[in-house]
């Protein structure tokens, strides 16, 4: 740095020359403040979205940076909300960031006691396995009166009020296919 | 009532708010003082679990004084209908409608139908079949009438036998009097909410009526929303701006999960799952469910249409549309059952999807014991939740009940990707289907379940490929091409929504459910979303601006069906099709123009005129009156009397909880006589009215957590505004037991013992009831073993006790004893639990 | 409502005066405020501490808590209500007050505390060394150090300055469900609040008052001030504050003529330390 620039930041020649003789205001600003801009401005791009807690369905807007969530706050555009979160969908950030989140597949064999690493494509492959021995294995062509109802009776599922309604018919439909009819969620809890 | 929508809907709650600045009364009866109670006009604590004998002194109140909009009344309901001669009445019976069966503690309900129809199933219904209420709840109701209208009538509402002298006979003991001694709150609390609910209700003004779980909570919890739907029928208050009847569900999408049917008993569009017994073929199915008159009158066309959606070019009409291939029902194959049958060793795999049983689920302790007793357990979810692992932190591993090693339980944990990973729409409380889109990719093995359900149901079509075991058909010729996109393969969610709208002959999306049709010519997942895709435009996800339309904001999201906002809107207009009153105008008869205009998509044939009587050969919604508004009723009429389709009754009961410490002051039935008992060693039940468990207590949520805590407990931010489990207790009952402040207490019931910090609080006011102070305890029931903030689980304390329809725990209402100090550990703790008297008879 | 101290530096920069309007009587205690604050200016967590008071688990304001909002559960009748009630729970958001006379700003050695040309007062935290003059200062407690795991710096409500330059609404305002968090320009803000306040009290409830709206208070006015349903000490704030640099004026006059003969001496020392 120049020494004529760095004497024309110094505070007290600031304060004054920019009439702030007490170093209240404009002349005690640090250069990281007179640049300061709301993160979100940023943003490489904002996505409308939806606040995943309650049933109240409140508009959210996800800033995105560098691939990331950096920012989720109410969308204003929303009806509903307008634009206003409570507590639980202002932490939307917090709860997809939450150092709590897992991303990897973690596997207990039966009677373990610890947590094994297991690839994902390994896993499905498992569960598949299972699915189809389990299938097989229950399959149920009558039931006790002796009607056929052509179903596993080995297998139920439950879960689906917090995911998406494509994701809930998506299940349905493959439990009609395999035949599985406990098919549950939070709805009848 | 039955709802604290301040802390757990808050952003809902505004609308609440700028109502009240505009000058509403609102009104909260509710047993705890919440911050709903703080901010209302009036807070009623009435004990928890009596709101049917609130509710029903309102409806009283309503007979007994004449406040029932009588135009209303006279077209919009049922009240002039004729019931059957042989129906008796629980004021005939001490506590029990006509038919019941004490060796099944069931009904028959064929005596509870309008008088002069012929007996006959009703649609989508098994009202007197050997089974509980298995396909209950939804589809057609009250089909086979011969024409729209009931064969016998009295629009004078005077003859004895219609149903409104039945209802004034019914609740004609509901007095303000009989409210208080069963209640708790005092006369003039009850009689200054009814007279607010009637004065601000008629032509010019409407109300509305709010709940949650805190009413479908409870062995009888169907009943407690029939109640409010009679109160809201007499008072004409359904199909109009302002009123109505508003659920407020508490999971981003647990509308859509009903609707797109995660549940055993309906297939999407709530049409009924069939029954091994009855449904024998396509034309029986079609027979029992379909509604002669009304827009059940279509099923067929909506059922071949879905069954084309599932197995698509495979479905012929020469195989009945693949009917076959559908698995069949014969009993209750609710998540409870699942449980129970988990323990004897019937469910062998099991698949959580963001839901945490072993926390969430009435007798967590059982459902412990359930996840225990598998081969297998898929579990995806956020975070390592409890159910996830069990196997390593129950507390029944500290007991010695359960031990890790010996727990043979295959458990896959695969992480999900969350809301802004993926593209996908939820369904809100108020039918609305907002569209969220992606925002990044999911990180590491973080998959949405779109892409885990695709690509399972693609890998088990493989390694069955091969297969000519009959069996294996249906999963082979279901439809399951779906495009995928990304480097991680991401089937498309719009292509999904595209199927669950349906396409024509022609290959196009299908713009309303209107064009369906039975002869597999089109297709649709589900009927009641059809048009959300009409255009080939992905109506979920319009996000024109609020503020820059009407009030009712047509062109954000979509509402099924059709995008109406308000369903049954023609009743927001008299007979006539004239508005109410200019205040309350929404939709109405436009005579010139011969059709329905207004603010909404009226729900109503466009073009039938109020004056419009169907001739007797008319079916579907052409018999159906143009001064009808309930279009889905085969009688187009909103059903004050159910005369079908409900387990425990055709009209709303007080009854006593299943665990209650009173008997029932109104009938020598303490209890819903049908309710769902599973007494067994993992669920024993406490007493009734013993002196062991002198207290009652509920469940709740708070505004900080979110249900069984994997989406809060887990995150930093939420995880410290309520950073640990505690109960809330009332001055009075501390001091009663040597309770604390700060210190910590152990409630204990019949299945275990917890411990929590205690929170002495005002807020907490013991009831009094028939001159007897019956204290409360309140316990929020987010905590369990895991997360950032750790603790008892509150539902550990219940047992599974259901509502007869739908299955659902009474956890709002038990009894429980509380003493100072933390629970004994290990093996004390059950010594301690089994010191308490507990029965495993199913007492009716 | 008079400007800011400090404020007349930014000449004709200087924008209307902004700040929050916080009514409680239309505030649920959801909490909103306090996590959208959070998120926002990336506050870290306060720890998990279950304090037994009421539903408050947050405390009091500090570094790591921007927004506080108090639970008070009163055994007193409520006059919102109809008919007889004996009990009321009343909630309050709590936030840094912005004063007009900011006794933080007048302390501040190191010019890491200043008057924005918004008038609210913002603490730099790269300027910040964590000294500590403003904790004592302020009237209202709302200054503290984030010691563990943060910067060493002293932390307060920006009243989101960041987003002021883009005409955005601070986190909380935007957030608070009920809108008992109102941002806005101070004279509006100041002319709702009495129109409120003077109906509440219409309307029977007689002890509704308006707090730090006026500018001929201990602090000149603050930029954040509150409509209160009860004496300011039943939500733990303080009756009458003052600034406790009120007489700092005169004091500076004094020392301005050492201060200049000082100047030159330590110019040439800035200069050399910058080699």
């Amino acid at each position: 740095m120049r020494p004529g620039e760095l004497i024309g930041r110094w505070p007290l020649l600031r304060q004054v020359r920019e009439g702030d003789a007490f170093g209240l205001g404009r002349a005690v600003q640090s250069t990281r403040t007179q640049e300061l801009r709301p993160r979100t401005d940023a943003a490489q791009h904002v996505v409308q979205s939806i606040c995943p807690y309650c049933a109240v369905g409140c508009g959210q807007l996800v800033y995105v940076r560098d691939g990331k969530v950096d920012q989720i706050e109410g969308d204003p555009d929303s009806p509903i909300s307008r634009g206003r979160l409570c507590p639980k969908g202002a932490a939307s950030k917090n709860l997809v960031t939450s150092p709590s989140r897992e991303y990897k597949v973690k596997y207990r064999p039966p009677n373990g006691t610890e947590w094994e690493e297991l690839e994902l494509g390994q896993a499905m492959e498992m569960i598949a396995d299972r699915v189809i021995e389990t299938r097989k294995a229950t399959w149920q062509k009558q039931g006790d009166s002796g009607a056929p109802t052509e179903r596993t009776m080995g297998i139920a599922m439950l879960g689906g009020a917090t995911l998406d309604n494509e994701e809930n018919y998506l299940i349905k439909k493959l439990a009609m296919g395999l035949g599985v009819v406990q098919v549950e969620n939070q709805a009848r809890i | 009532m039955g709802s604290n929508m301040a802390e757990n809907h808050p952003v809902g709650f505004q609308w609440v708010m700028e109502a009240r600045l505009k000058g509403a009364t609102v009104m909260h009866v509710d047993p705890r003082f919440t911050r709903t109670s703080a901010m209302a006009n009036l807070h009623v604590p009435i004990r928890a679990g009596s709101d049917i004998a609130f509710l029903g002194g309102i409806v009283n109140y309503i007979l007994e004084n004449e406040r029932w909009l009588d135009e209303y009344v006279k077209h919009f309901t049922n009240a002039p209908v004729l019931i059957d001669e042989r129906f008796q009445d629980t004021e005939d019976l001490d506590g029990f409608f006509s038919g019941f069966d004490p060796d099944k503690r069931i009904y028959d309900t064929s005596t509870w139908h309008y008088a002069g129809m012929p007996v006959q199933e009703t649609a989508g219904e098994r009202s007197k079949g050997g089974t509980k209420g298995e396909q209950s709840g939804h589809g057609a109701q009250a089909g086979h009438l011969a024409h729209g209208e009931p064969p016998e009538e009295d629009e004078t509402l005077q003859h004895p036998r219609c149903v409104f002298q039945l209802l004034k006979k019914h609740y004609r003991r509901y007095t303000p009097e009989v409210v208080s001694q069963i209640c708790g709150c005092t006369k003039e609390q009850f009689l200054e909410v009814a007279e607010a609910l009637c004065e601000n209700s008629g032509r010019e003004r409407t109300s509305a009526i709010v709940y949650s779980v805190g009413w479908t909570q409870h062995t009888v919890g169907v009943q407690y929303i029939r109640t409010a739907a009679i109160i809201q029928l007499l008072l004409g208050n359904i199909g109009r701006p302002g009123g109505g009847i508003m659920a407020l569900r508490g999971h981003a999408s647990i509308q859509g999960s009903t609707d797109l049917a995660t549940l055993y008993n309906v297939l999407p569009g709530y049409l009924p799952m069939p029954h091994a017994e009855k449904d024998t073929d396509l034309a029986a199915y079609l027979d029992n469910h379909a509604g002669t008159t009304g827009w059940w009158g279509h099923f067929d066309a909506y059922f071949i249409s879905q069954l084309k959606s599932f197995w698509g070019e495979h479905a012929t009409k020469e195989n009945d549309f693949c009917f076959d291939y559908l698995p069949k029902i014969d009993g209750d194959h609710s998540t409870y059952q699942s449980a129970m049958d988990m323990i004897d060793g019937k469910v062998r795999g099991f698949f959580l999807f963001g839901e945490n049983p072993a926390v969430g689920s009435a007798n967590s302790r059982l459902q412990r014991f359930a996840l225990a007793s598998l081969d297998w357990l898929v579990v995806r979810d956020f975070v390592e939740i409890e159910s996830a692992s069990f196997w390593k932190d129950a507390p029944e591993l500290e007991t010695g009940e359960l031990k890790t090693e010996e727990i043979g339980t295959e458990v896959f944990f695969l992480p999900a990707a969350s809301h802004v990973e993926k593209d996908g729409a939820f369904t809100n409380t108020q039918r609305l289907v907002q569209w969220h889109f992606k925002a990044v990719e999911p990180e590491g093995d973080c998959r949405s379940d779109l892409w885990f359900v695709y690509h399972l149901g693609r890998k088990i079509r493989e390694k069955l490929a091969e297969s000519d075991n009959p069996r294996d058909r249906p999963i082979l010729d279901l439809t399951w091409q779906y495009a995928t996109s990304g480097p991680l393969e991401e089937p498309s969610a719009d292509q999904v929504l595209r199927e669950i709208n349906g396409v024509g002959p022609d290959g196009s999306a299908l713009g309303t459910y209107a064009d369906l049709k039975p002869d597999g010519s089109t297709s649709s997942g589900c009927w009641i979303y059809c048009g959300i895709y009409g255009d080939e435009e992905n109506k979920a996800a319009r996000k024109h601006p609020g503020q820059e339309q009407s009030w009712v904001a047509p062109e954000w999201a979509w509402s099924w069906p059709l995008n109406r906002r308000i369903l049954y809107n023609r009743a927001s207009a008299d007979s006539n099709g004239k508005p109410w009153s200019e205040r309350k105008k929404y939709v109405w008869w436009d005579g010139r123009k011969q059709k329905w205009v207004g603010e909404d998509v009226p729900d109503f044939q466009e073009d039938k005129p109020p004056t419009f009587v169907p001739p007797d050969d008319a079916e579907a919604e052409d018999a159906i009156a143009g001064d009808h508004p309930f279009i889905l009723q085969a009688d187009g009429r909103g059903w004050i009397f159910a005369a079908a389709g409900l387990m425990d009754g055709p009209l709303p009961t007080h009854y006593e909880p299943h665990e209650s410490p009173f008997e029932n002051p109104l009938y020598s039935q303490r209890a819903n006589p049908t309710r769902q008992l599973s007494p067994r060693k993992e669920n024993p039940y406490n007493p009734a009215a013993s002196n062991a468990y002198p207290y009652v207590f509920s469940t709740y949520r708070l505004t900080e957590h979110h249900t069984a805590g994997g989406m809060s407990r887990t995150v930093p931010y939420l995880a410290e505004l309520q950073p640990e489990f505690f109960c809330e207790v009332s001055p009075g009952l501390a001091e009663e037991r040597g309770l604390e402040h700060g210190g910590w207490a152990t409630i204990i019931t019949s299945r275990t013992a917890i411990e929590a910090r205690v929170l002495v609080t005002e807020r907490m006011k013991p009831i009094v009831v028939d001159g007897r102070a019956i204290h409360q305890v309140g316990v929020p029931y987010h905590w369990g073993t895991r997360g950032l903030t750790k603790g008892d689980s509150g539902n550990d304390l219940f047992p599974v006790a259901l509502d007869p329809n739908v299955h659902i725990q009474e956890v709002k209402a038990a009894s429980c004893d509380i003493r100072p100090g933390r629970r004994p550990r290990g093996k004390a703790l059950r010594e301690l639990v089994e010191s308490y008297p507990s029965t495993l008879e199913a007492s009716a | 409502m008079k400007p800011g101290d400090g404020v007349e530096t930014y000449g004709r920069e200087a924008q209307p005066r902004v700040g929050f309007f916080t009514d409680t009587s239309v505030c649920i205690g959801c909490k909103a405020c306090e996590v959208a604050c959070k998120e926002w200016n990336l506050v870290p967590d306060d720890g998990l501490v279950w304090t037994g008071n009421s539903y408050d688990n947050s405390g009091e304001l500090s570094a790591n808590t921007w927004r506080h909002v108090a639970f008070i559960e009163q055994e007193a009748p409520d006059p919102l209500k109809r008919g007889k009630h004996d009990f009321r729970w009343l909630m309050e958001s709590d936030v840094c007050k912005h004063c007009t006379h900011a006794g933080c700003l007048d302390v501040c050695p190191t010019g890491a505390i200043f008057r924005t040309e918004f008038g609210t007062v913002v603490i730099q935290d790269d300027v910040c060394n964590g000294c500590g003059y403003c904790v004592t200062a302020c009237p209202f407690g709302v200054i503290t150090k984030r010691e563990l795991g943060g910067d060493g710096g002293m932390h307060k409500c920006t009243l989101c300055y960041d987003r002021l330059q883009d005409g955005m609404e601070p986190a909380c305002a935007k957030a608070c469900p009920t809108d008992s968090i109102q941002f806005g320009p101070l004279d509006e803000l100041v002319e709702r609040a009495r129109e409120r306040c003077g109906d509440l009290v219409e309307a029977g409830v007689s002890e509704a008052r308006l707090y730090l709206a006026d500018e001929n208070d201990g602090i000149g006015g603050a930029g954040a001030f509150f409509l209160l349903l009860d004496e300011p000490e039943v939500y733990g704030l303080p009756p009458q504050p003052i600034v406790p640099t009120k007489n700092l004026g005169t004091i500076w006059g004094a020392a301005a003529v050492a201060a200049g003969a000082l100047a030159a001496g330590v110019a040439a020392a800035f200069l050399g330390s910058g080699k």
